[in-house]
């Protein structure tokens, strides 16, 4: 009886699993197909080398936005590393049981709050304050507005990340330390954080690839000008937010070109991706 | 444990025949035909009430609205994926045909900017100027001392289109503009930033933002009636061939004095007379 419900479970199980492979196989496929003859017409230098995107002229370069999204990843980080590492050593090293349980559901929660949310904070708060402390040619519309409201949506995801690893740091090397006379603060930093390094930095790497992928609070606050950015204060356009915003109106080669944006995105999320997992790997080798 | 999986087959397949019941019965009269319109994300509030304002004189008829972008509703009525196509736009030449085109209304861009601007008015040449780059100072045009931040619409948008035919001719609008997806969200941007400079729809002009006269005429329902303000652009209705059946009845009813009456009480203006 259990042997033959066995049989049937786990091929269902299996069926279940290929599901979410094959999803992905097809999204791949298809945003392949519908992009590439564009980019290759366009040739693909050209399309990913030039920032010259007049889509009605026929006019597909997407350089400024390809910096537009690294850059804002970038700044991302810049907010989102101190705060999030910071944060999570405090809760693995330093906190009382107490403050984790009230700090940690927290941070969690801050994933559960959608990002148009984030974005109408921005344009409400952040954009003003930016618009009158510091101008500059994005009108408060730039990469330092996006990175900040960014840094806050990737938080859960960095602390989440590098709590797990700092607790896989086994106790012996702290005991190790602090018998040596070493401080907690000592301990943290030469030992703990040390080991835990390969694991945070996947968290960090996880981080920005979400930051990439982001699309409705950055296009809220981020202006989406098609220029290449000369200060933190320009307005640029981010790779998903090219698509989001033109895909509604975007007829054939235009239509295509998209998509085309679409594929140059896919690849640097794989490039992330395939970077958290070798850093990771190379973390269990070592143990 | 077999007993309790069979209850809850049991509840969620009987929620799922009270969902199916529930949508299907109210909405959808039992015969009749579906008149399908597809385009302009500017025309779709007011085909959205052109078709409730229908559903009173044929209520066997079910006219779906859709919104897409008006290039998406003159290759779908061309496509005959739809039974009218919509454009905010006036359509370009190499659309034209093969389409019937019918004017329903028509429509003010209104230049918009912060309501504690100092200036009220602007040329045409002088618009067309901030949004190339080439003015970029409210100095320049007489205003406070302060950059310009010029809002624009995205590439495909059809109040982007008429604006770019109307105002800016063959000057590209510059790539520092800052872009917003919808002409609310353009009105959201101006209303908050005291440098910004903008264009809507007439219709959405209100109390947050202020309208700009343009070339001396205020975008007033006057003016825009008697043509004397020119930033105007057509609403279309396109349809593949000659309208016939039941897609003609529609449109007789949308130029009737009911159907003009539903978009006139929504700001909009009555159609050219050709």
């Amino acid at each position: 009886m259990n042997l033959t419900r066995d049989r049937v479970v786990s091929p269902i199980l299996f069926a279940i699993a290929s599901f979410s492979i094959t999803a992905l196989f097809v999204i791949g496929v298809f945003i392949f197909v519908e992009g590439l003859p564009v980019m290759l017409r366009v040739g693909v230098w050209k399309f990913i080398g030039s920032s010259e995107w007049l889509p009605l002229e026929g006019k597909f370069g997407i350089l400024a936005m390809i910096v537009g999204s690294i850059t804002v990843a970038v700044g991302t980080l810049v907010v989102a590393v101190p705060l999030g590492v910071g944060c999570a050593v405090y809760l693995s090293e330093f906190a009382s049981k107490r403050a984790v349980a009230i700090i940690k559901p927290s941070i969690e929660l801050l994933f559960a709050i959608p990002s148009v949310v984030y974005g109408f904070i921005g344009v409400l708060f952040i954009v003003p304050f930016m618009r009158e402390h510091f101008g500059g040619d994005g009108h408060g519309f730039n990469i330092v507005t996006a990175s900040f409201v960014l840094g806050i949506m990737v938080l859960p995801v960095i602390v989440g990340i590098s709590v797990d690893a700092l607790q896989a740091v086994p106790k012996v090397y702290r005991d190790g330390s602090l018998a040596l006379g070493a401080t907690q603060w000592q301990t943290t930093t030469m030992v703990t954080l040390k080991a835990a390094r390969s694991g945070i930095l996947a968290g960090v790497i996880l981080g920005m690839a979400n930051a990439i992928g982001e699309t409705m609070a950055v296009i809220m606050v981020v202006g989406n000008a098609v220029v290449m950015p000369n200060s933190p204060l320009d307005s640029v356009r981010t790779l998903t937010g090219n698509i989001a915003l033109e895909m509604g109106y975007a007829t054939g080669d235009h239509r295509q070109a998209l998509f085309a944006t679409g594929v140059v995105l896919l690849v640097m999320i794989m490039m992330l991706n395939t970077l958290t997992r070798y850093v990771t790997r190379k973390r269990v080798a070592r143990q | 444990m077999k007993a309790r999986w069979h209850r809850l087959l049991m509840v969620v397949l009987s929620l799922t025949a009270v969902g199916l019941g529930l949508s299907g019965c109210g909405k959808r009269p039992s015969q009749g035909r579906t008149l399908r319109i597809v385009g302009s994300t500017s025309v779709f509030p007011f085909a959205e009430l052109l078709a409730e304002a229908y559903r009173d004189v044929r209520p066997d008829i079910v006219v779906d609205v859709q919104a897409g972008g008006s290039t998406v509703g003159v290759v779908s009525a061309k496509d005959g994926i739809c039974d009218i196509g919509t454009s905010s736009r006036e359509l370009r030449p190499e659309e034209k045909e093969g389409l019937t085109r019918i004017e329903i209304a028509r429509d003010g861009i209104a230049v918009i900017v912060h309501p504690g601007n100092t200036i009220d008015e602007l040329t045409s040449d002088q618009v067309r100027d901030i949004y190339a780059g080439k003015i970029t100072h409210w100095r320049q045009v007489g205003g406070a001392d302060a950059d310009i931040a010029m809002v624009t619409r995205e590439e495909g948008s059809g109040t982007r289109g008429a604006f770019e035919e109307i105002v800016m001719g063959k000057t590209r609008i510059s790539p520092r503009a800052l872009v917003q997806d919808s002409n609310g969200s353009i009105r959201e941007a101006v209303a908050t930033s005291p440098n910004a400079i903008g264009y809507v729809s007439v219709a959405l002009v209100n109390a947050k933002v202020k309208a700009l006269a343009v070339d001396g005429e205020a975008p007033t329902e006057e003016h825009l009636e008697s043509g004397a303000y020119k930033v105007m652009r057509p609403f279309l209705f396109l349809v593949k061939g000659a309208p016939e059946g039941e897609t003609q009845k529609f449109i007789d009813f949308v130029l009737s004095a009911d159907g003009q009456k539903v978009l006139k009480a929504e700001g909009l203006l009555s159609p050219s007379k050709q």
